[in-house]
């Protein structure tokens, strides 16, 4: 039964970050929103598989945090640089 | 057994207030940064509630062994990804709101 409030509260707390992301005024708002939705994606496929017995999914739950880190800093990289390929720090000082 | 479920119930219960403290926060603050703010903690902080709650619904077991790698790693990275959000934001030019914006008219000026 806690199981479902606390999905439940996860529920709420994902609906509440995707309406920030969909009036966020400026562009990072957006992302920190999605950043946000991930980590709660992770919670709820953790709560979701400890409520159900299939513990086995919790590796779904770890892989999702992973891929979440990896887009955000994706997303970043290519917002702040405009682009992938250059590593350096030189094309910043434009 | 009765106190280890009152006390993975009196976790969750946190984390889950935690969250919607986040989500509201994410709402209520005026300016990104204090918003990068209220979801940086929430967020770190509801999901180690979550997984501890979770870990000590599963007892000693590899499931309890996992949700501590997950608690690990996101105990890394989203500061590392919010840090990297800010750094982003403020190279993109966002200006954060300081309080002389709005004719500084706080109570404590600190900030002279």
């Amino acid at each position: 039964m806690i199981f479902s409030v606390a999905a439940f509260a996860i529920l709420v707390t994902i609906s509440l970050a995707l309406a920030r992301a969909f009036m966020g005024p400026t562009l990072y708002d957006r992302i920190l929103a999605i950043n946000m939705v991930g980590t709660k994606t992770v919670l709820l496929i953790a709560v979701f598989a400890v409520l159900s017995g299939r513990t086995s999914m919790i590796d779904i739950a770890l892989t999702y945090a992973l891929i979440n880190f990896i887009g955000v800093v994706a997303v970043l990289k290519i917002v702040e640089q405009g682009n992938f390929f250059t590593s350096g720090d030189d094309d910043r000082a434009k | 057994m009765i106190l280890l479920e009152i006390t993975s119930w009196l976790f969750i219960t946190t984390g889950a207030l935690l969250g919607i403290a986040g989500g509201i926060g994410i709402h209520r603050f005026p300016d990104f940064y204090s918003r990068l703010h209220a979801v940086g903690v929430t967020d770190t902080l509801c999901a180690a509630l979550f997984l501890v709650g979770l870990a000590l619904q599963t007892g000693f077991s590899l499931a309890s062994l996992k949700l501590l790698l997950i608690f690990i790693f996101l105990f890394f990275s989203s500061p590392t990804a919010t840090h990297a959000l800010a750094d982003a934001a403020l190279m993109g030019g966002l200006k954060p709101l300081l309080d002389e914006d709005n004719g500084g008219n706080d109570l404590d000026r600190h900030s002279d």
